[in-house]
């Protein structure tokens, strides 16, 4: 009962002077929309540009170096333990690119709960050849789904469909590149040649691009079985298998407990990519500066336009002291009018921050490193509008809880006086 | 039960700003129930400043101060708040109404705070009070679009509606032309001779004052021997 009186004072001191009420709330809106568009904006270009790599690029790499054993047969005869052995020219076994055992490895990594998916490949060196011209390359073999689903395969096509390859036998997608250097469309028969002189015909399906020019010029893409096909292989045969994490950070942990597990190499994406986290860090680091930035601009903003409205209203203040409202009182009123205007202000935010997102999200924005991206990404992150109704909310509520405490704490005489 | 609405004894005050000036020196007045008492003197003997102590809403000061029997002096904030709403009704020079809220609501805004759950009780009230003053056409007009005299004589509305133990005025006449003046002026004999309610009232109309029942004259902050 007693709120309600406060509530309908607050109320009517705000619709007697609505206009800069509205124009306080718009202030408050101002703010929070420029920091949600423009934080979606940079969030979004930040993404875009991680994703251009992290997307591609497994968490967790399972393979099998191309090493010499460690434990040479010589060392394991008993008799020449405490001498000391001197070896040279060490050779490694060529066959060793297979992964051993990767049915049960796959296996276990499936029934890993912080494992999010995995897919398999093969990697091969492979020469191409088009009429006269031959190139060098890689051929990959992949699981065109999985690595569509974990690997943003999908996203990189220029032209064809990645289940095509698993359909149509004998088939494959082209680097762009590659394509062009070759001179093959889509539709057209290369040979395909491995390391070890077996060749087999390959039909063109898709054409890839990455955008990252060295890739494109050198890779073919085809199904596990094609490439086993084509290495001679059975069909347990793979080089790599490709884990992707829920938590990308737990990577360089697992990737040493899996090498110890499965007795294979494992690298992680942090080792694989350093370079590549320092810029990401740096990236993300800008527009956390440019958010918090955005923040106090606004925050300085909304504590002036609520100040000056308080200070105004000094003589109301007055009249309410001397007829018997407590400082208290006059401190509630206040502060609910600085929190309608947060709020109402914050909400309209919101709504203007996503309005402008959607807008920023419709302007064309061709690349050529990225076929699939259209117009300007947009980050649409419920954090940032969680933060922005908080703030709205958090420094109205300061911009109004100070002046009106002070307000609040004088004698009402001395108000009047200064008239 | 004393028959005192209002004590105060020793009051001391000094302005400090711009430089240290005793405003008030050892000030003793009192008020009885019923009683009707005009405070004059000439501008800056400190007329206003007392009656803004007496009516707490000024807490700098040495002294004592007694409304109702109940010391004053010391009472925190939201205690003194509570004193004004309850026990003092005071009319400002200037009015003071809240331009925001409409006649009616201005009358009925301390009433709401002293008892937020009677608002039907407090609106008949209210509106008895502006019959009383004879401005009850004016209930539902916004308060900042209404005369000087008429708004003179809502503030005293509003002084009144929580049936205070002593209504307090800083020169209620002041800044009204003859004709207003002489309404108000009726008003508070009415209050005084027909509802027997307390009144201190400082003002520089001489002939005001001499309609009271008692005057006390001021001169460079202290209360003298009245000089009529």
């Amino acid at each position: 009962m007693k709120y309600k009186i406060l509530g309908e004072i607050a109320i009517a001191l705000m619709r007697a002077r609505w206009k800069q009420t509205f124009v306080a709330a718009i202030g408050v809106s101002f703010s929070i929309a420029m920091f949600i568009a423009l934080l979606g904006f940079m969030t979004g270009l930040n993404t875009l540009l991680d994703g251009i790599m992290l997307n591609r690029t497994p968490h967790i790499r399972i393979y099998n170096d191309i090493n010499p054993s460690a434990v040479q047969p010589l060392q394991r005869i008993a008799e020449y333990k405490d001498s000391y052995l001197f070896l040279h020219s060490i050779q490694s076994n060529a066959n060793r690119g297979e992964i051993y055992n990767a049915g049960p490895i796959l296996e276990t990594l499936h029934k890993d709960p912080r494992v999010k998916g995995t897919a398999s490949k093969i990697i091969a060196a492979a020469i191409y050849q088009s009429g006269n011209i031959s190139m060098t390359g890689l051929i990959n073999g992949i699981e065109a789904l999985e690595e569509s689903k974990y690997f943003s395969f999908v996203d990189y096509i220029r032209t064809g469909n990645p289940e095509d390859l698993d359909i149509v036998s004998n088939s494959l997608f082209l680097g762009s590149g590659l394509a062009s250097r070759l001179g093959v469309e889509v539709g057209e028969n290369i040979q395909v040649t491995t390391a070890s002189g077996d060749q087999l015909p390959l039909k063109v399906i898709g054409i890839i691009h990455t955008g990252i020019s060295d890739l494109d010029k050198t890779q073919g893409y085809a199904s596990l079985k094609t490439v086993q096909k084509l290495l001679g292989k059975s069909n347990l045969y793979i080089t790599d298998i490709q884990i992707k994490l829920w938590n990308m950070n737990l990577a360089p942990e697992l990737a040493k407990a899996y090498a110890q597990l499965f007795e294979t190499n494992a690298e992680d994406i942090q080792t694989a990519n350093a370079q590549f986290e320092t810029g990401s860090f740096v990236r993300s680091l800008i527009s956390y500066a440019v958010g918090i930035t955005l923040l106090i601009v606004a925050g300085f903003g909304i504590y002036n336009i609520l100040n000056m409205m308080i200070y105004e209203k000094m003589d109301t203040i007055a009249i309410l002291k001397a007829t018997g409202f407590s400082g208290k009182d006059v401190k509630q009123i206040f502060i609910g009018i600085a929190l309608t205007i947060g709020i109402v202000g914050g909400i309209l935010g919101l709504i203007s921050g996503y309005l402008i997102s959607l807008l920023i999200d419709q302007i064309p924005f061709e690349t050529a490193a990225l076929p699939t991206v259209k117009t300007y990404p947009i980050d649409y992150n419920p954090i940032f509008y969680i933060i922005g109704i908080s703030f709205a909310i958090i420094t109205t509520y300061l911009a109004g809880y100070f002046p009106s405490r002070k307000a609040s704490k004088i004698d009402p005489v001395i108000i009047i006086r200064g008239k | 039960m004393s028959n005192i609405a209002l004590k105060a004894s020793h009051i001391d005050k000094y302005f400090h700003d711009p430089y240290k000036v005793q405003a008030l020196r050892d000030i003793e007045i009192e008020v009885l129930k019923g009683e009707f008492v005009s405070i004059t003197g000439k501008s800056g003997c400190g007329k206003s400043t007392l009656l803004y102590i007496v009516s707490t809403m000024d807490t700098d000061y040495t002294g004592e101060l007694w409304i109702d029997n109940s010391c004053m002096t010391g009472k925190s904030e939201p205690e003194l708040a509570k004193v004004r709403n309850e026990k003092i009704g005071f009319v400002f020079q200037f009015h003071y109404l809240l331009n925001e809220f409409s006649v009616l609501k201005n009358v009925m805004l301390p009433g709401m705070k002293l008892h937020p759950e009677n608002k039907l009780e407090i609106e008949s009230r209210a509106v008895e009070l502006l019959k009383l003053l004879k401005i009850e056409h004016l209930a539902l007009k916004r308060a900042n679009l209404i005369s000087g005299g008429e708004k003179q004589r809502v503030a005293i509305a509003r002084a009144l509606i929580n049936n205070p133990i002593i209504i307090m005025g800083d020169e209620p006449t002041g800044n009204l032309d003859k004709k207003n003046s002489d309404i108000v002026l009726e008003i508070f004999h009415q209050l005084s001779e027909e509802l027997n309610k307390t009144l201190l009232i400082v003002t520089h109309d001489l002939n005001f004052a001499r309609q009271t029942h008692r005057n006390i004259y001021m001169e460079d902050g202290r209360i003298i021997d009245n000089p009529f």
